[in-house]
């Protein structure tokens, strides 16, 4: 509690405003495109996929999770690690707050959209639809045993 | 000026022409994370990013100011059809 307030007082509302309303640099720019292109889902996020920093980061990371994300396809970029990161992400993608969702280069939207999109099964829909999941254990397995017997 | 739920709440009703809105205040007082339900006739025909965007862009001052925002938002048809009364 106590940080959250210090941190707001050393960065008024007013001082966000104003560096919303500056450009963005290219180099910035791509970088970001850089890193959306790095992962098949790409989220940016407060905090690591192991310690969340914010709660609307903790919810989208367990739904990716419970959604069966394949981690050799997920990449997590921590917004707090970079305020250029953290500014430019909101500008990039038009979007006010963290997290922000990536899926196959396109933006799909924040903690809200994410959830509601688990609930009604088109997040699952999209995932498998761009190969984003893990793949199923029990192909692997049968595909594994009789080749070891053999 | 920091924002209460009843200022919130007219700002929203009034740039998104919306038949209701509720707001719940998360932040125990400071004025500084919402929770907001939206039901608007701007919404018909949008799918879920281009009702979040309306949003956003129709409140981008406040949400640049605040903590945490978070919005639902139904045109008057699905609010009814799902139960709830205007």
């Amino acid at each position: 509690m106590f940080r959250l307030l210090t941190s707001r007082i050393a960065t008024p509302p007013r001082a966000y405003g104003f560096v919303n309303t500056r450009f963005m640099s290219n180099e910035i720019k791509d970088a970001i495109q850089k890193a959306i292109d790095s992962s098949k889902v790409v989220l940016f996020m407060k905090g690591t996929p192991e310690f969340p920093q914010c709660g609307f980061s903790r919810a989208t990371i367990q739904i990716l999770g419970q959604q069966g994300v394949d981690p050799n396809k997920f990449a997590a970029y921590n917004v707090l690690e970079d305020s250029e990161l953290r500014d430019g992400i909101k500008e990039f993608s038009s979007w006010p707050t963290i997290p922000q969702l990536y899926v196959d280069k396109e933006f799909i939207g924040g903690c809200d959209i994410i959830m509601s999109m688990a609930q009604s099964g088109e997040l699952a829909e999209l995932l498998e639809k761009t190969d984003c999941l893990v793949p199923e254990e029990d192909d692997g397995e049968l595909d594994i045993k009789p080749a070891e017997r053999g | 000026m920091s924002l209460t739920t009843e200022s919130f709440q007219l700002i929203i009703k009034e740039r998104l022409e919306a038949s209701l809105v509720q707001v719940e205040d998360m932040s125990g007082g400071c004025g500084q994370a919402f929770a907001v339900i939206i039901v608007s006739p701007l919404f018909q025909g949008k799918n879920k990013l281009m009702r979040h965007r309306l949003v956003n862009n129709a409140l981008k001052e406040e949400i640049a100011g605040i903590h945490a925002f978070t919005q639902k938002g139904f045109t008057p048809e699905e609010w009814t059809a799902q139960g709830g009364s205007l």
